[in-house]
């Protein structure tokens, strides 16, 4: 628990280092939701509509934006290979480092899409909502980006090789998140979508440290 | 003691070396030799069990790394050609974070006094990044001196060091055998260090 | 009992492999051919006019195996890197590598001819219909193991890291077809599913399995042939290799 706790603090002192990046894919997150409107029209009920789904593309496009930095500073000056060399178990660092890749790029994300989901006319109990969603939602894509961040470290063409191999993998994330917002506005309720989505994370939790791991140790043979 | 029978490492579809055995006791240190793409760097990896051996095994005091594991990485230090250390951060904030993430925090007082005896005094609150190349060198010989580790594998390790600073890690590596550690590095220099053996491939 | 362990896996190196391979390959090819061509006869000849769907419903025998082939080859690909990753067999991680492309054409075809059959039924090439989304998205799914793979010079590590991409889709692959369903029950799904024809008759049935074996001969004609190809290029330096018929000839 302490060296995970070590890692995120250790990551978030670099974060801090270098904000640029950080604001870069918040930035990138508000102006691909503004762009939309522009692109549609300005009619309020049909934006409505289509606001959860705009909010939530944005946020898968915004953490894809930071995931093939995730280890490949790391790897690039050495500190990678010193954590899997460390007699702590990798797994558990590789822990801290998605950790704080959350909170450096889903938890602004979560912060933010409120304050855009007003520009959509969203009401406060589907602002809510979305909050929950995101909240859920956003850990979700960090632990399955590592996945898909390990595979293509130090590969040609990795960024790109990344979005293809894991945007697909985003899919059960955007139909819940995404849905759980739709649901409430056209009077189902999101409990159902909310409560796959946390099993989802669960699930995530569990496995995709684990893949992580495996897939850095190939990496760095 | 660190002993290997037999090994071999099968870079793509190139074999670089077959059949390697060694053996390094408390106190001795192994100059492995060879010609650039000879493959040394790939055997200190496979060394600190960073990659597998195609074929061989290693032992550490008696039983397998593979088995090991934690254990093994408890008591080696690896310092590849990459010095792991981040530009970013200041020596005394890389020199605390990765003896945290080891596992082993680091005395505050200790890690400044390790980079005055470096002569990083009056650095230490200074980015890496600021650092020249043989500064950040002296970075990595103070984390080799904090880092209480049996076994040290070293790669090139006196690269990008001034004459002062290889006298300093020459006396570092010899207090280490002294005390009864071992050491393997690669390096182009003939070194006057005492109970040294020669691995060439 | 010992000596058939022994024999599995003297044909998991790569060596012994290959001339096994060579020699299996002419009957999936017969059989494939056999296959289809009553498979065909009954698409086109014995199976009756859907009363509903007219003629165009015939896609289906085509469209229907190559779904299930596309599926089921995700499911064997991702067994064999799971055997690469556990026994450290190079075997496993060629054939991985040979079956990709032939899923990712089994997941096109499927998404293609639902395509052809979606326009006369529902007036549209494409509908986000449940079952051609999640189609898309394994063909997506496929699309990235082939481009990982390529990315990766190293052929070991190339292997490895599709294995552990081809775990991870498999256990996707459901979670992804559920939310699939799921999403499209809500807003309200297609009137016709593809795949339910209203009344299944006996001679369609049989029809469809089968074309199905005629796909799954076909599938294991054309894994065998590339990974073979496979085995050749990555195994080119070793002496067993320059010592084969088909290429003392060639080459100099």
């Amino acid at each position: 628990m302490n060296a995970i706790l070590a890692v995120i603090r250790r990551d978030l002192l670099l974060a801090m280092r270098r904000k640029s990046e950080v604001l870069t894919a918040l930035f990138f997150f508000v102006i691909v939701v503004s762009l939309f409107p522009l692109g549609i029209g300005p009619e309020a009920a049909l934006l409505k509509k289509i606001a959860p789904g705009i909010l939530w593309v944005a946020a898968l496009l915004a953490t894809m934006l930071g995931l093939a930095r995730l280890f490949a500073p790391d790897h690039a000056d050495g500190t990678l290979e010193q954590m899997v060399l460390s007699p702590t178990p990798l797994g558990l660092l590789i822990t801290g480092k998605i950790a704080a890749h959350w909170i450096t790029t889903g938890l602004p994300l979560v912060l933010l899409a409120p304050v855009l989901g007003i520009q959509f006319d969203l009401d406060a109990e589907a602002l809510g909502i979305l909050v929950v969603a995101l909240l859920l939602g956003t850990p979700l894509l960090s632990l399955i980006g590592a996945i898909g961040a390990a595979l293509t470290l130090g590969v040609r063409g990795g960024g790109v090789l990344l979005s293809l191999l894991v945007l697909p993998l985003y899919v059960p994330a955007l139909i819940f998140g995404a849905g759980a917002v739709e649901a409430h506005i056209s009077g189902l309720g999101a409990g159902g979508h909310l409560s796959l989505l946390a099993a989802l994370l669960a699930l995530a939790v569990f496995f995709a440290p684990w893949a992580t791991t495996a897939a850095l140790r190939i990496a760095l043979e | 003691m660190l002993t290997a029978t037999g090994l071999s490492c099968v870079r793509g579809e190139r074999r670089l070396f077959a059949g390697l055995d060694l053996a390094v006791g408390p106190g001795e240190w192994l100059h492995v030799q060879g010609e650039n793409g000879a493959g040394k760097t790939s055997l200190l990896r496979i060394l600190s069990s960073l990659a597998p051996p195609a074929e061989g095994q290693i032992f550490w005091r008696g039983a397998p790394i593979r088995e090991l594991a934690e254990d093994y990485r408890r008591e080696m230090l690896f310092l590849g050609h990459h010095g792991a250390v981040k530009e970013e951060l200041t020596p005394f904030e890389n020199l605390l974070l990765a003896a945290q993430l080891d596992g082993a925090p680091l005395d505050e007082t200790e890690a400044l006094g390790t980079l005055a005896r470096f002569g990083l005094r009056g650095r230490e609150d200074l980015a890496v990044r600021f650092l020249s190349a043989g500064q950040k060198r002296r970075v990595l010989l103070a984390r080799l001196a904090v880092r209480k580790a049996t076994l040290w594998i070293l790669d090139e390790p006196f690269t990008a060091l001034d004459v002062k600073a290889v006298d300093m890690l020459s006396a570092l590596i010899e207090e280490h055998l002294a005390g009864g550690g071992m050491a393997i590095l690669t390096s182009h220099q003939s070194m006057p260090l005492p109970n040294g053996k020669v691995l060439k491939i | 009992m010992n000596n058939k362990i022994i024999n599995w896996f003297k044909y998991a190196s790569p060596q012994s492999f290959y001339p096994l391979a060579g020699k299996m390959i002419p009957w999936f090819w017969a059989l494939a051919a056999i296959f289809g061509g009553i498979g065909l006869w009954i698409t086109f000849f014995a199976a009756p006019t859907d009363f509903q769907q007219g003629e165009g419903y015939r896609i289906i025998f085509i469209h229907v195996p190559a779904a299930w082939m596309s599926m089921f080859i995700y499911i064997v690909m991702a067994g064999w890197a799971a055997l690469g990753l556990a026994l450290n067999t190079r075997l496993s991680g060629m054939m991985a590598q040979a079956l990709a492309p032939t899923g990712a054409i089994m997941a096109f075809l499927s998404l293609w001819t639902g395509a052809f059959w979606g326009k006369p039924m529902w007036g549209a090439w494409w509908v986000w219909d449940a079952r051609l989304t999640s189609a898309l998205i394994l063909f997506f799914l496929y699309i990235g193991f082939i481009a990982l793979q390529a990315a990766i010079d190293d052929p070991r590590r190339a292997d490895k890291a599709g294995a552990i991409l081809a775990l991870v889709g498999v256990v996707n692959v459901p979670i992804i077809y559920f939310s699939v369903k799921w999403w499209n029950t809500l807003h309200q799904g297609a009137s016709v599913s593809l795949t339910k024809a209203p009344t299944m008759a006996a001679t369609m049935l049989w029809g469809m399995l089968i074309m199905a074996l005629a796909f799954w001969m076909y599938s294991i004609a054309v894994a065998l042939t590339r990974v073979r190809a496979i085995i050749l290029e990555r195994e080119a330096h070793t002496e067993w290799v320059k010592e084969l018929p088909e290429v003392k000839g060639t080459g100099q």
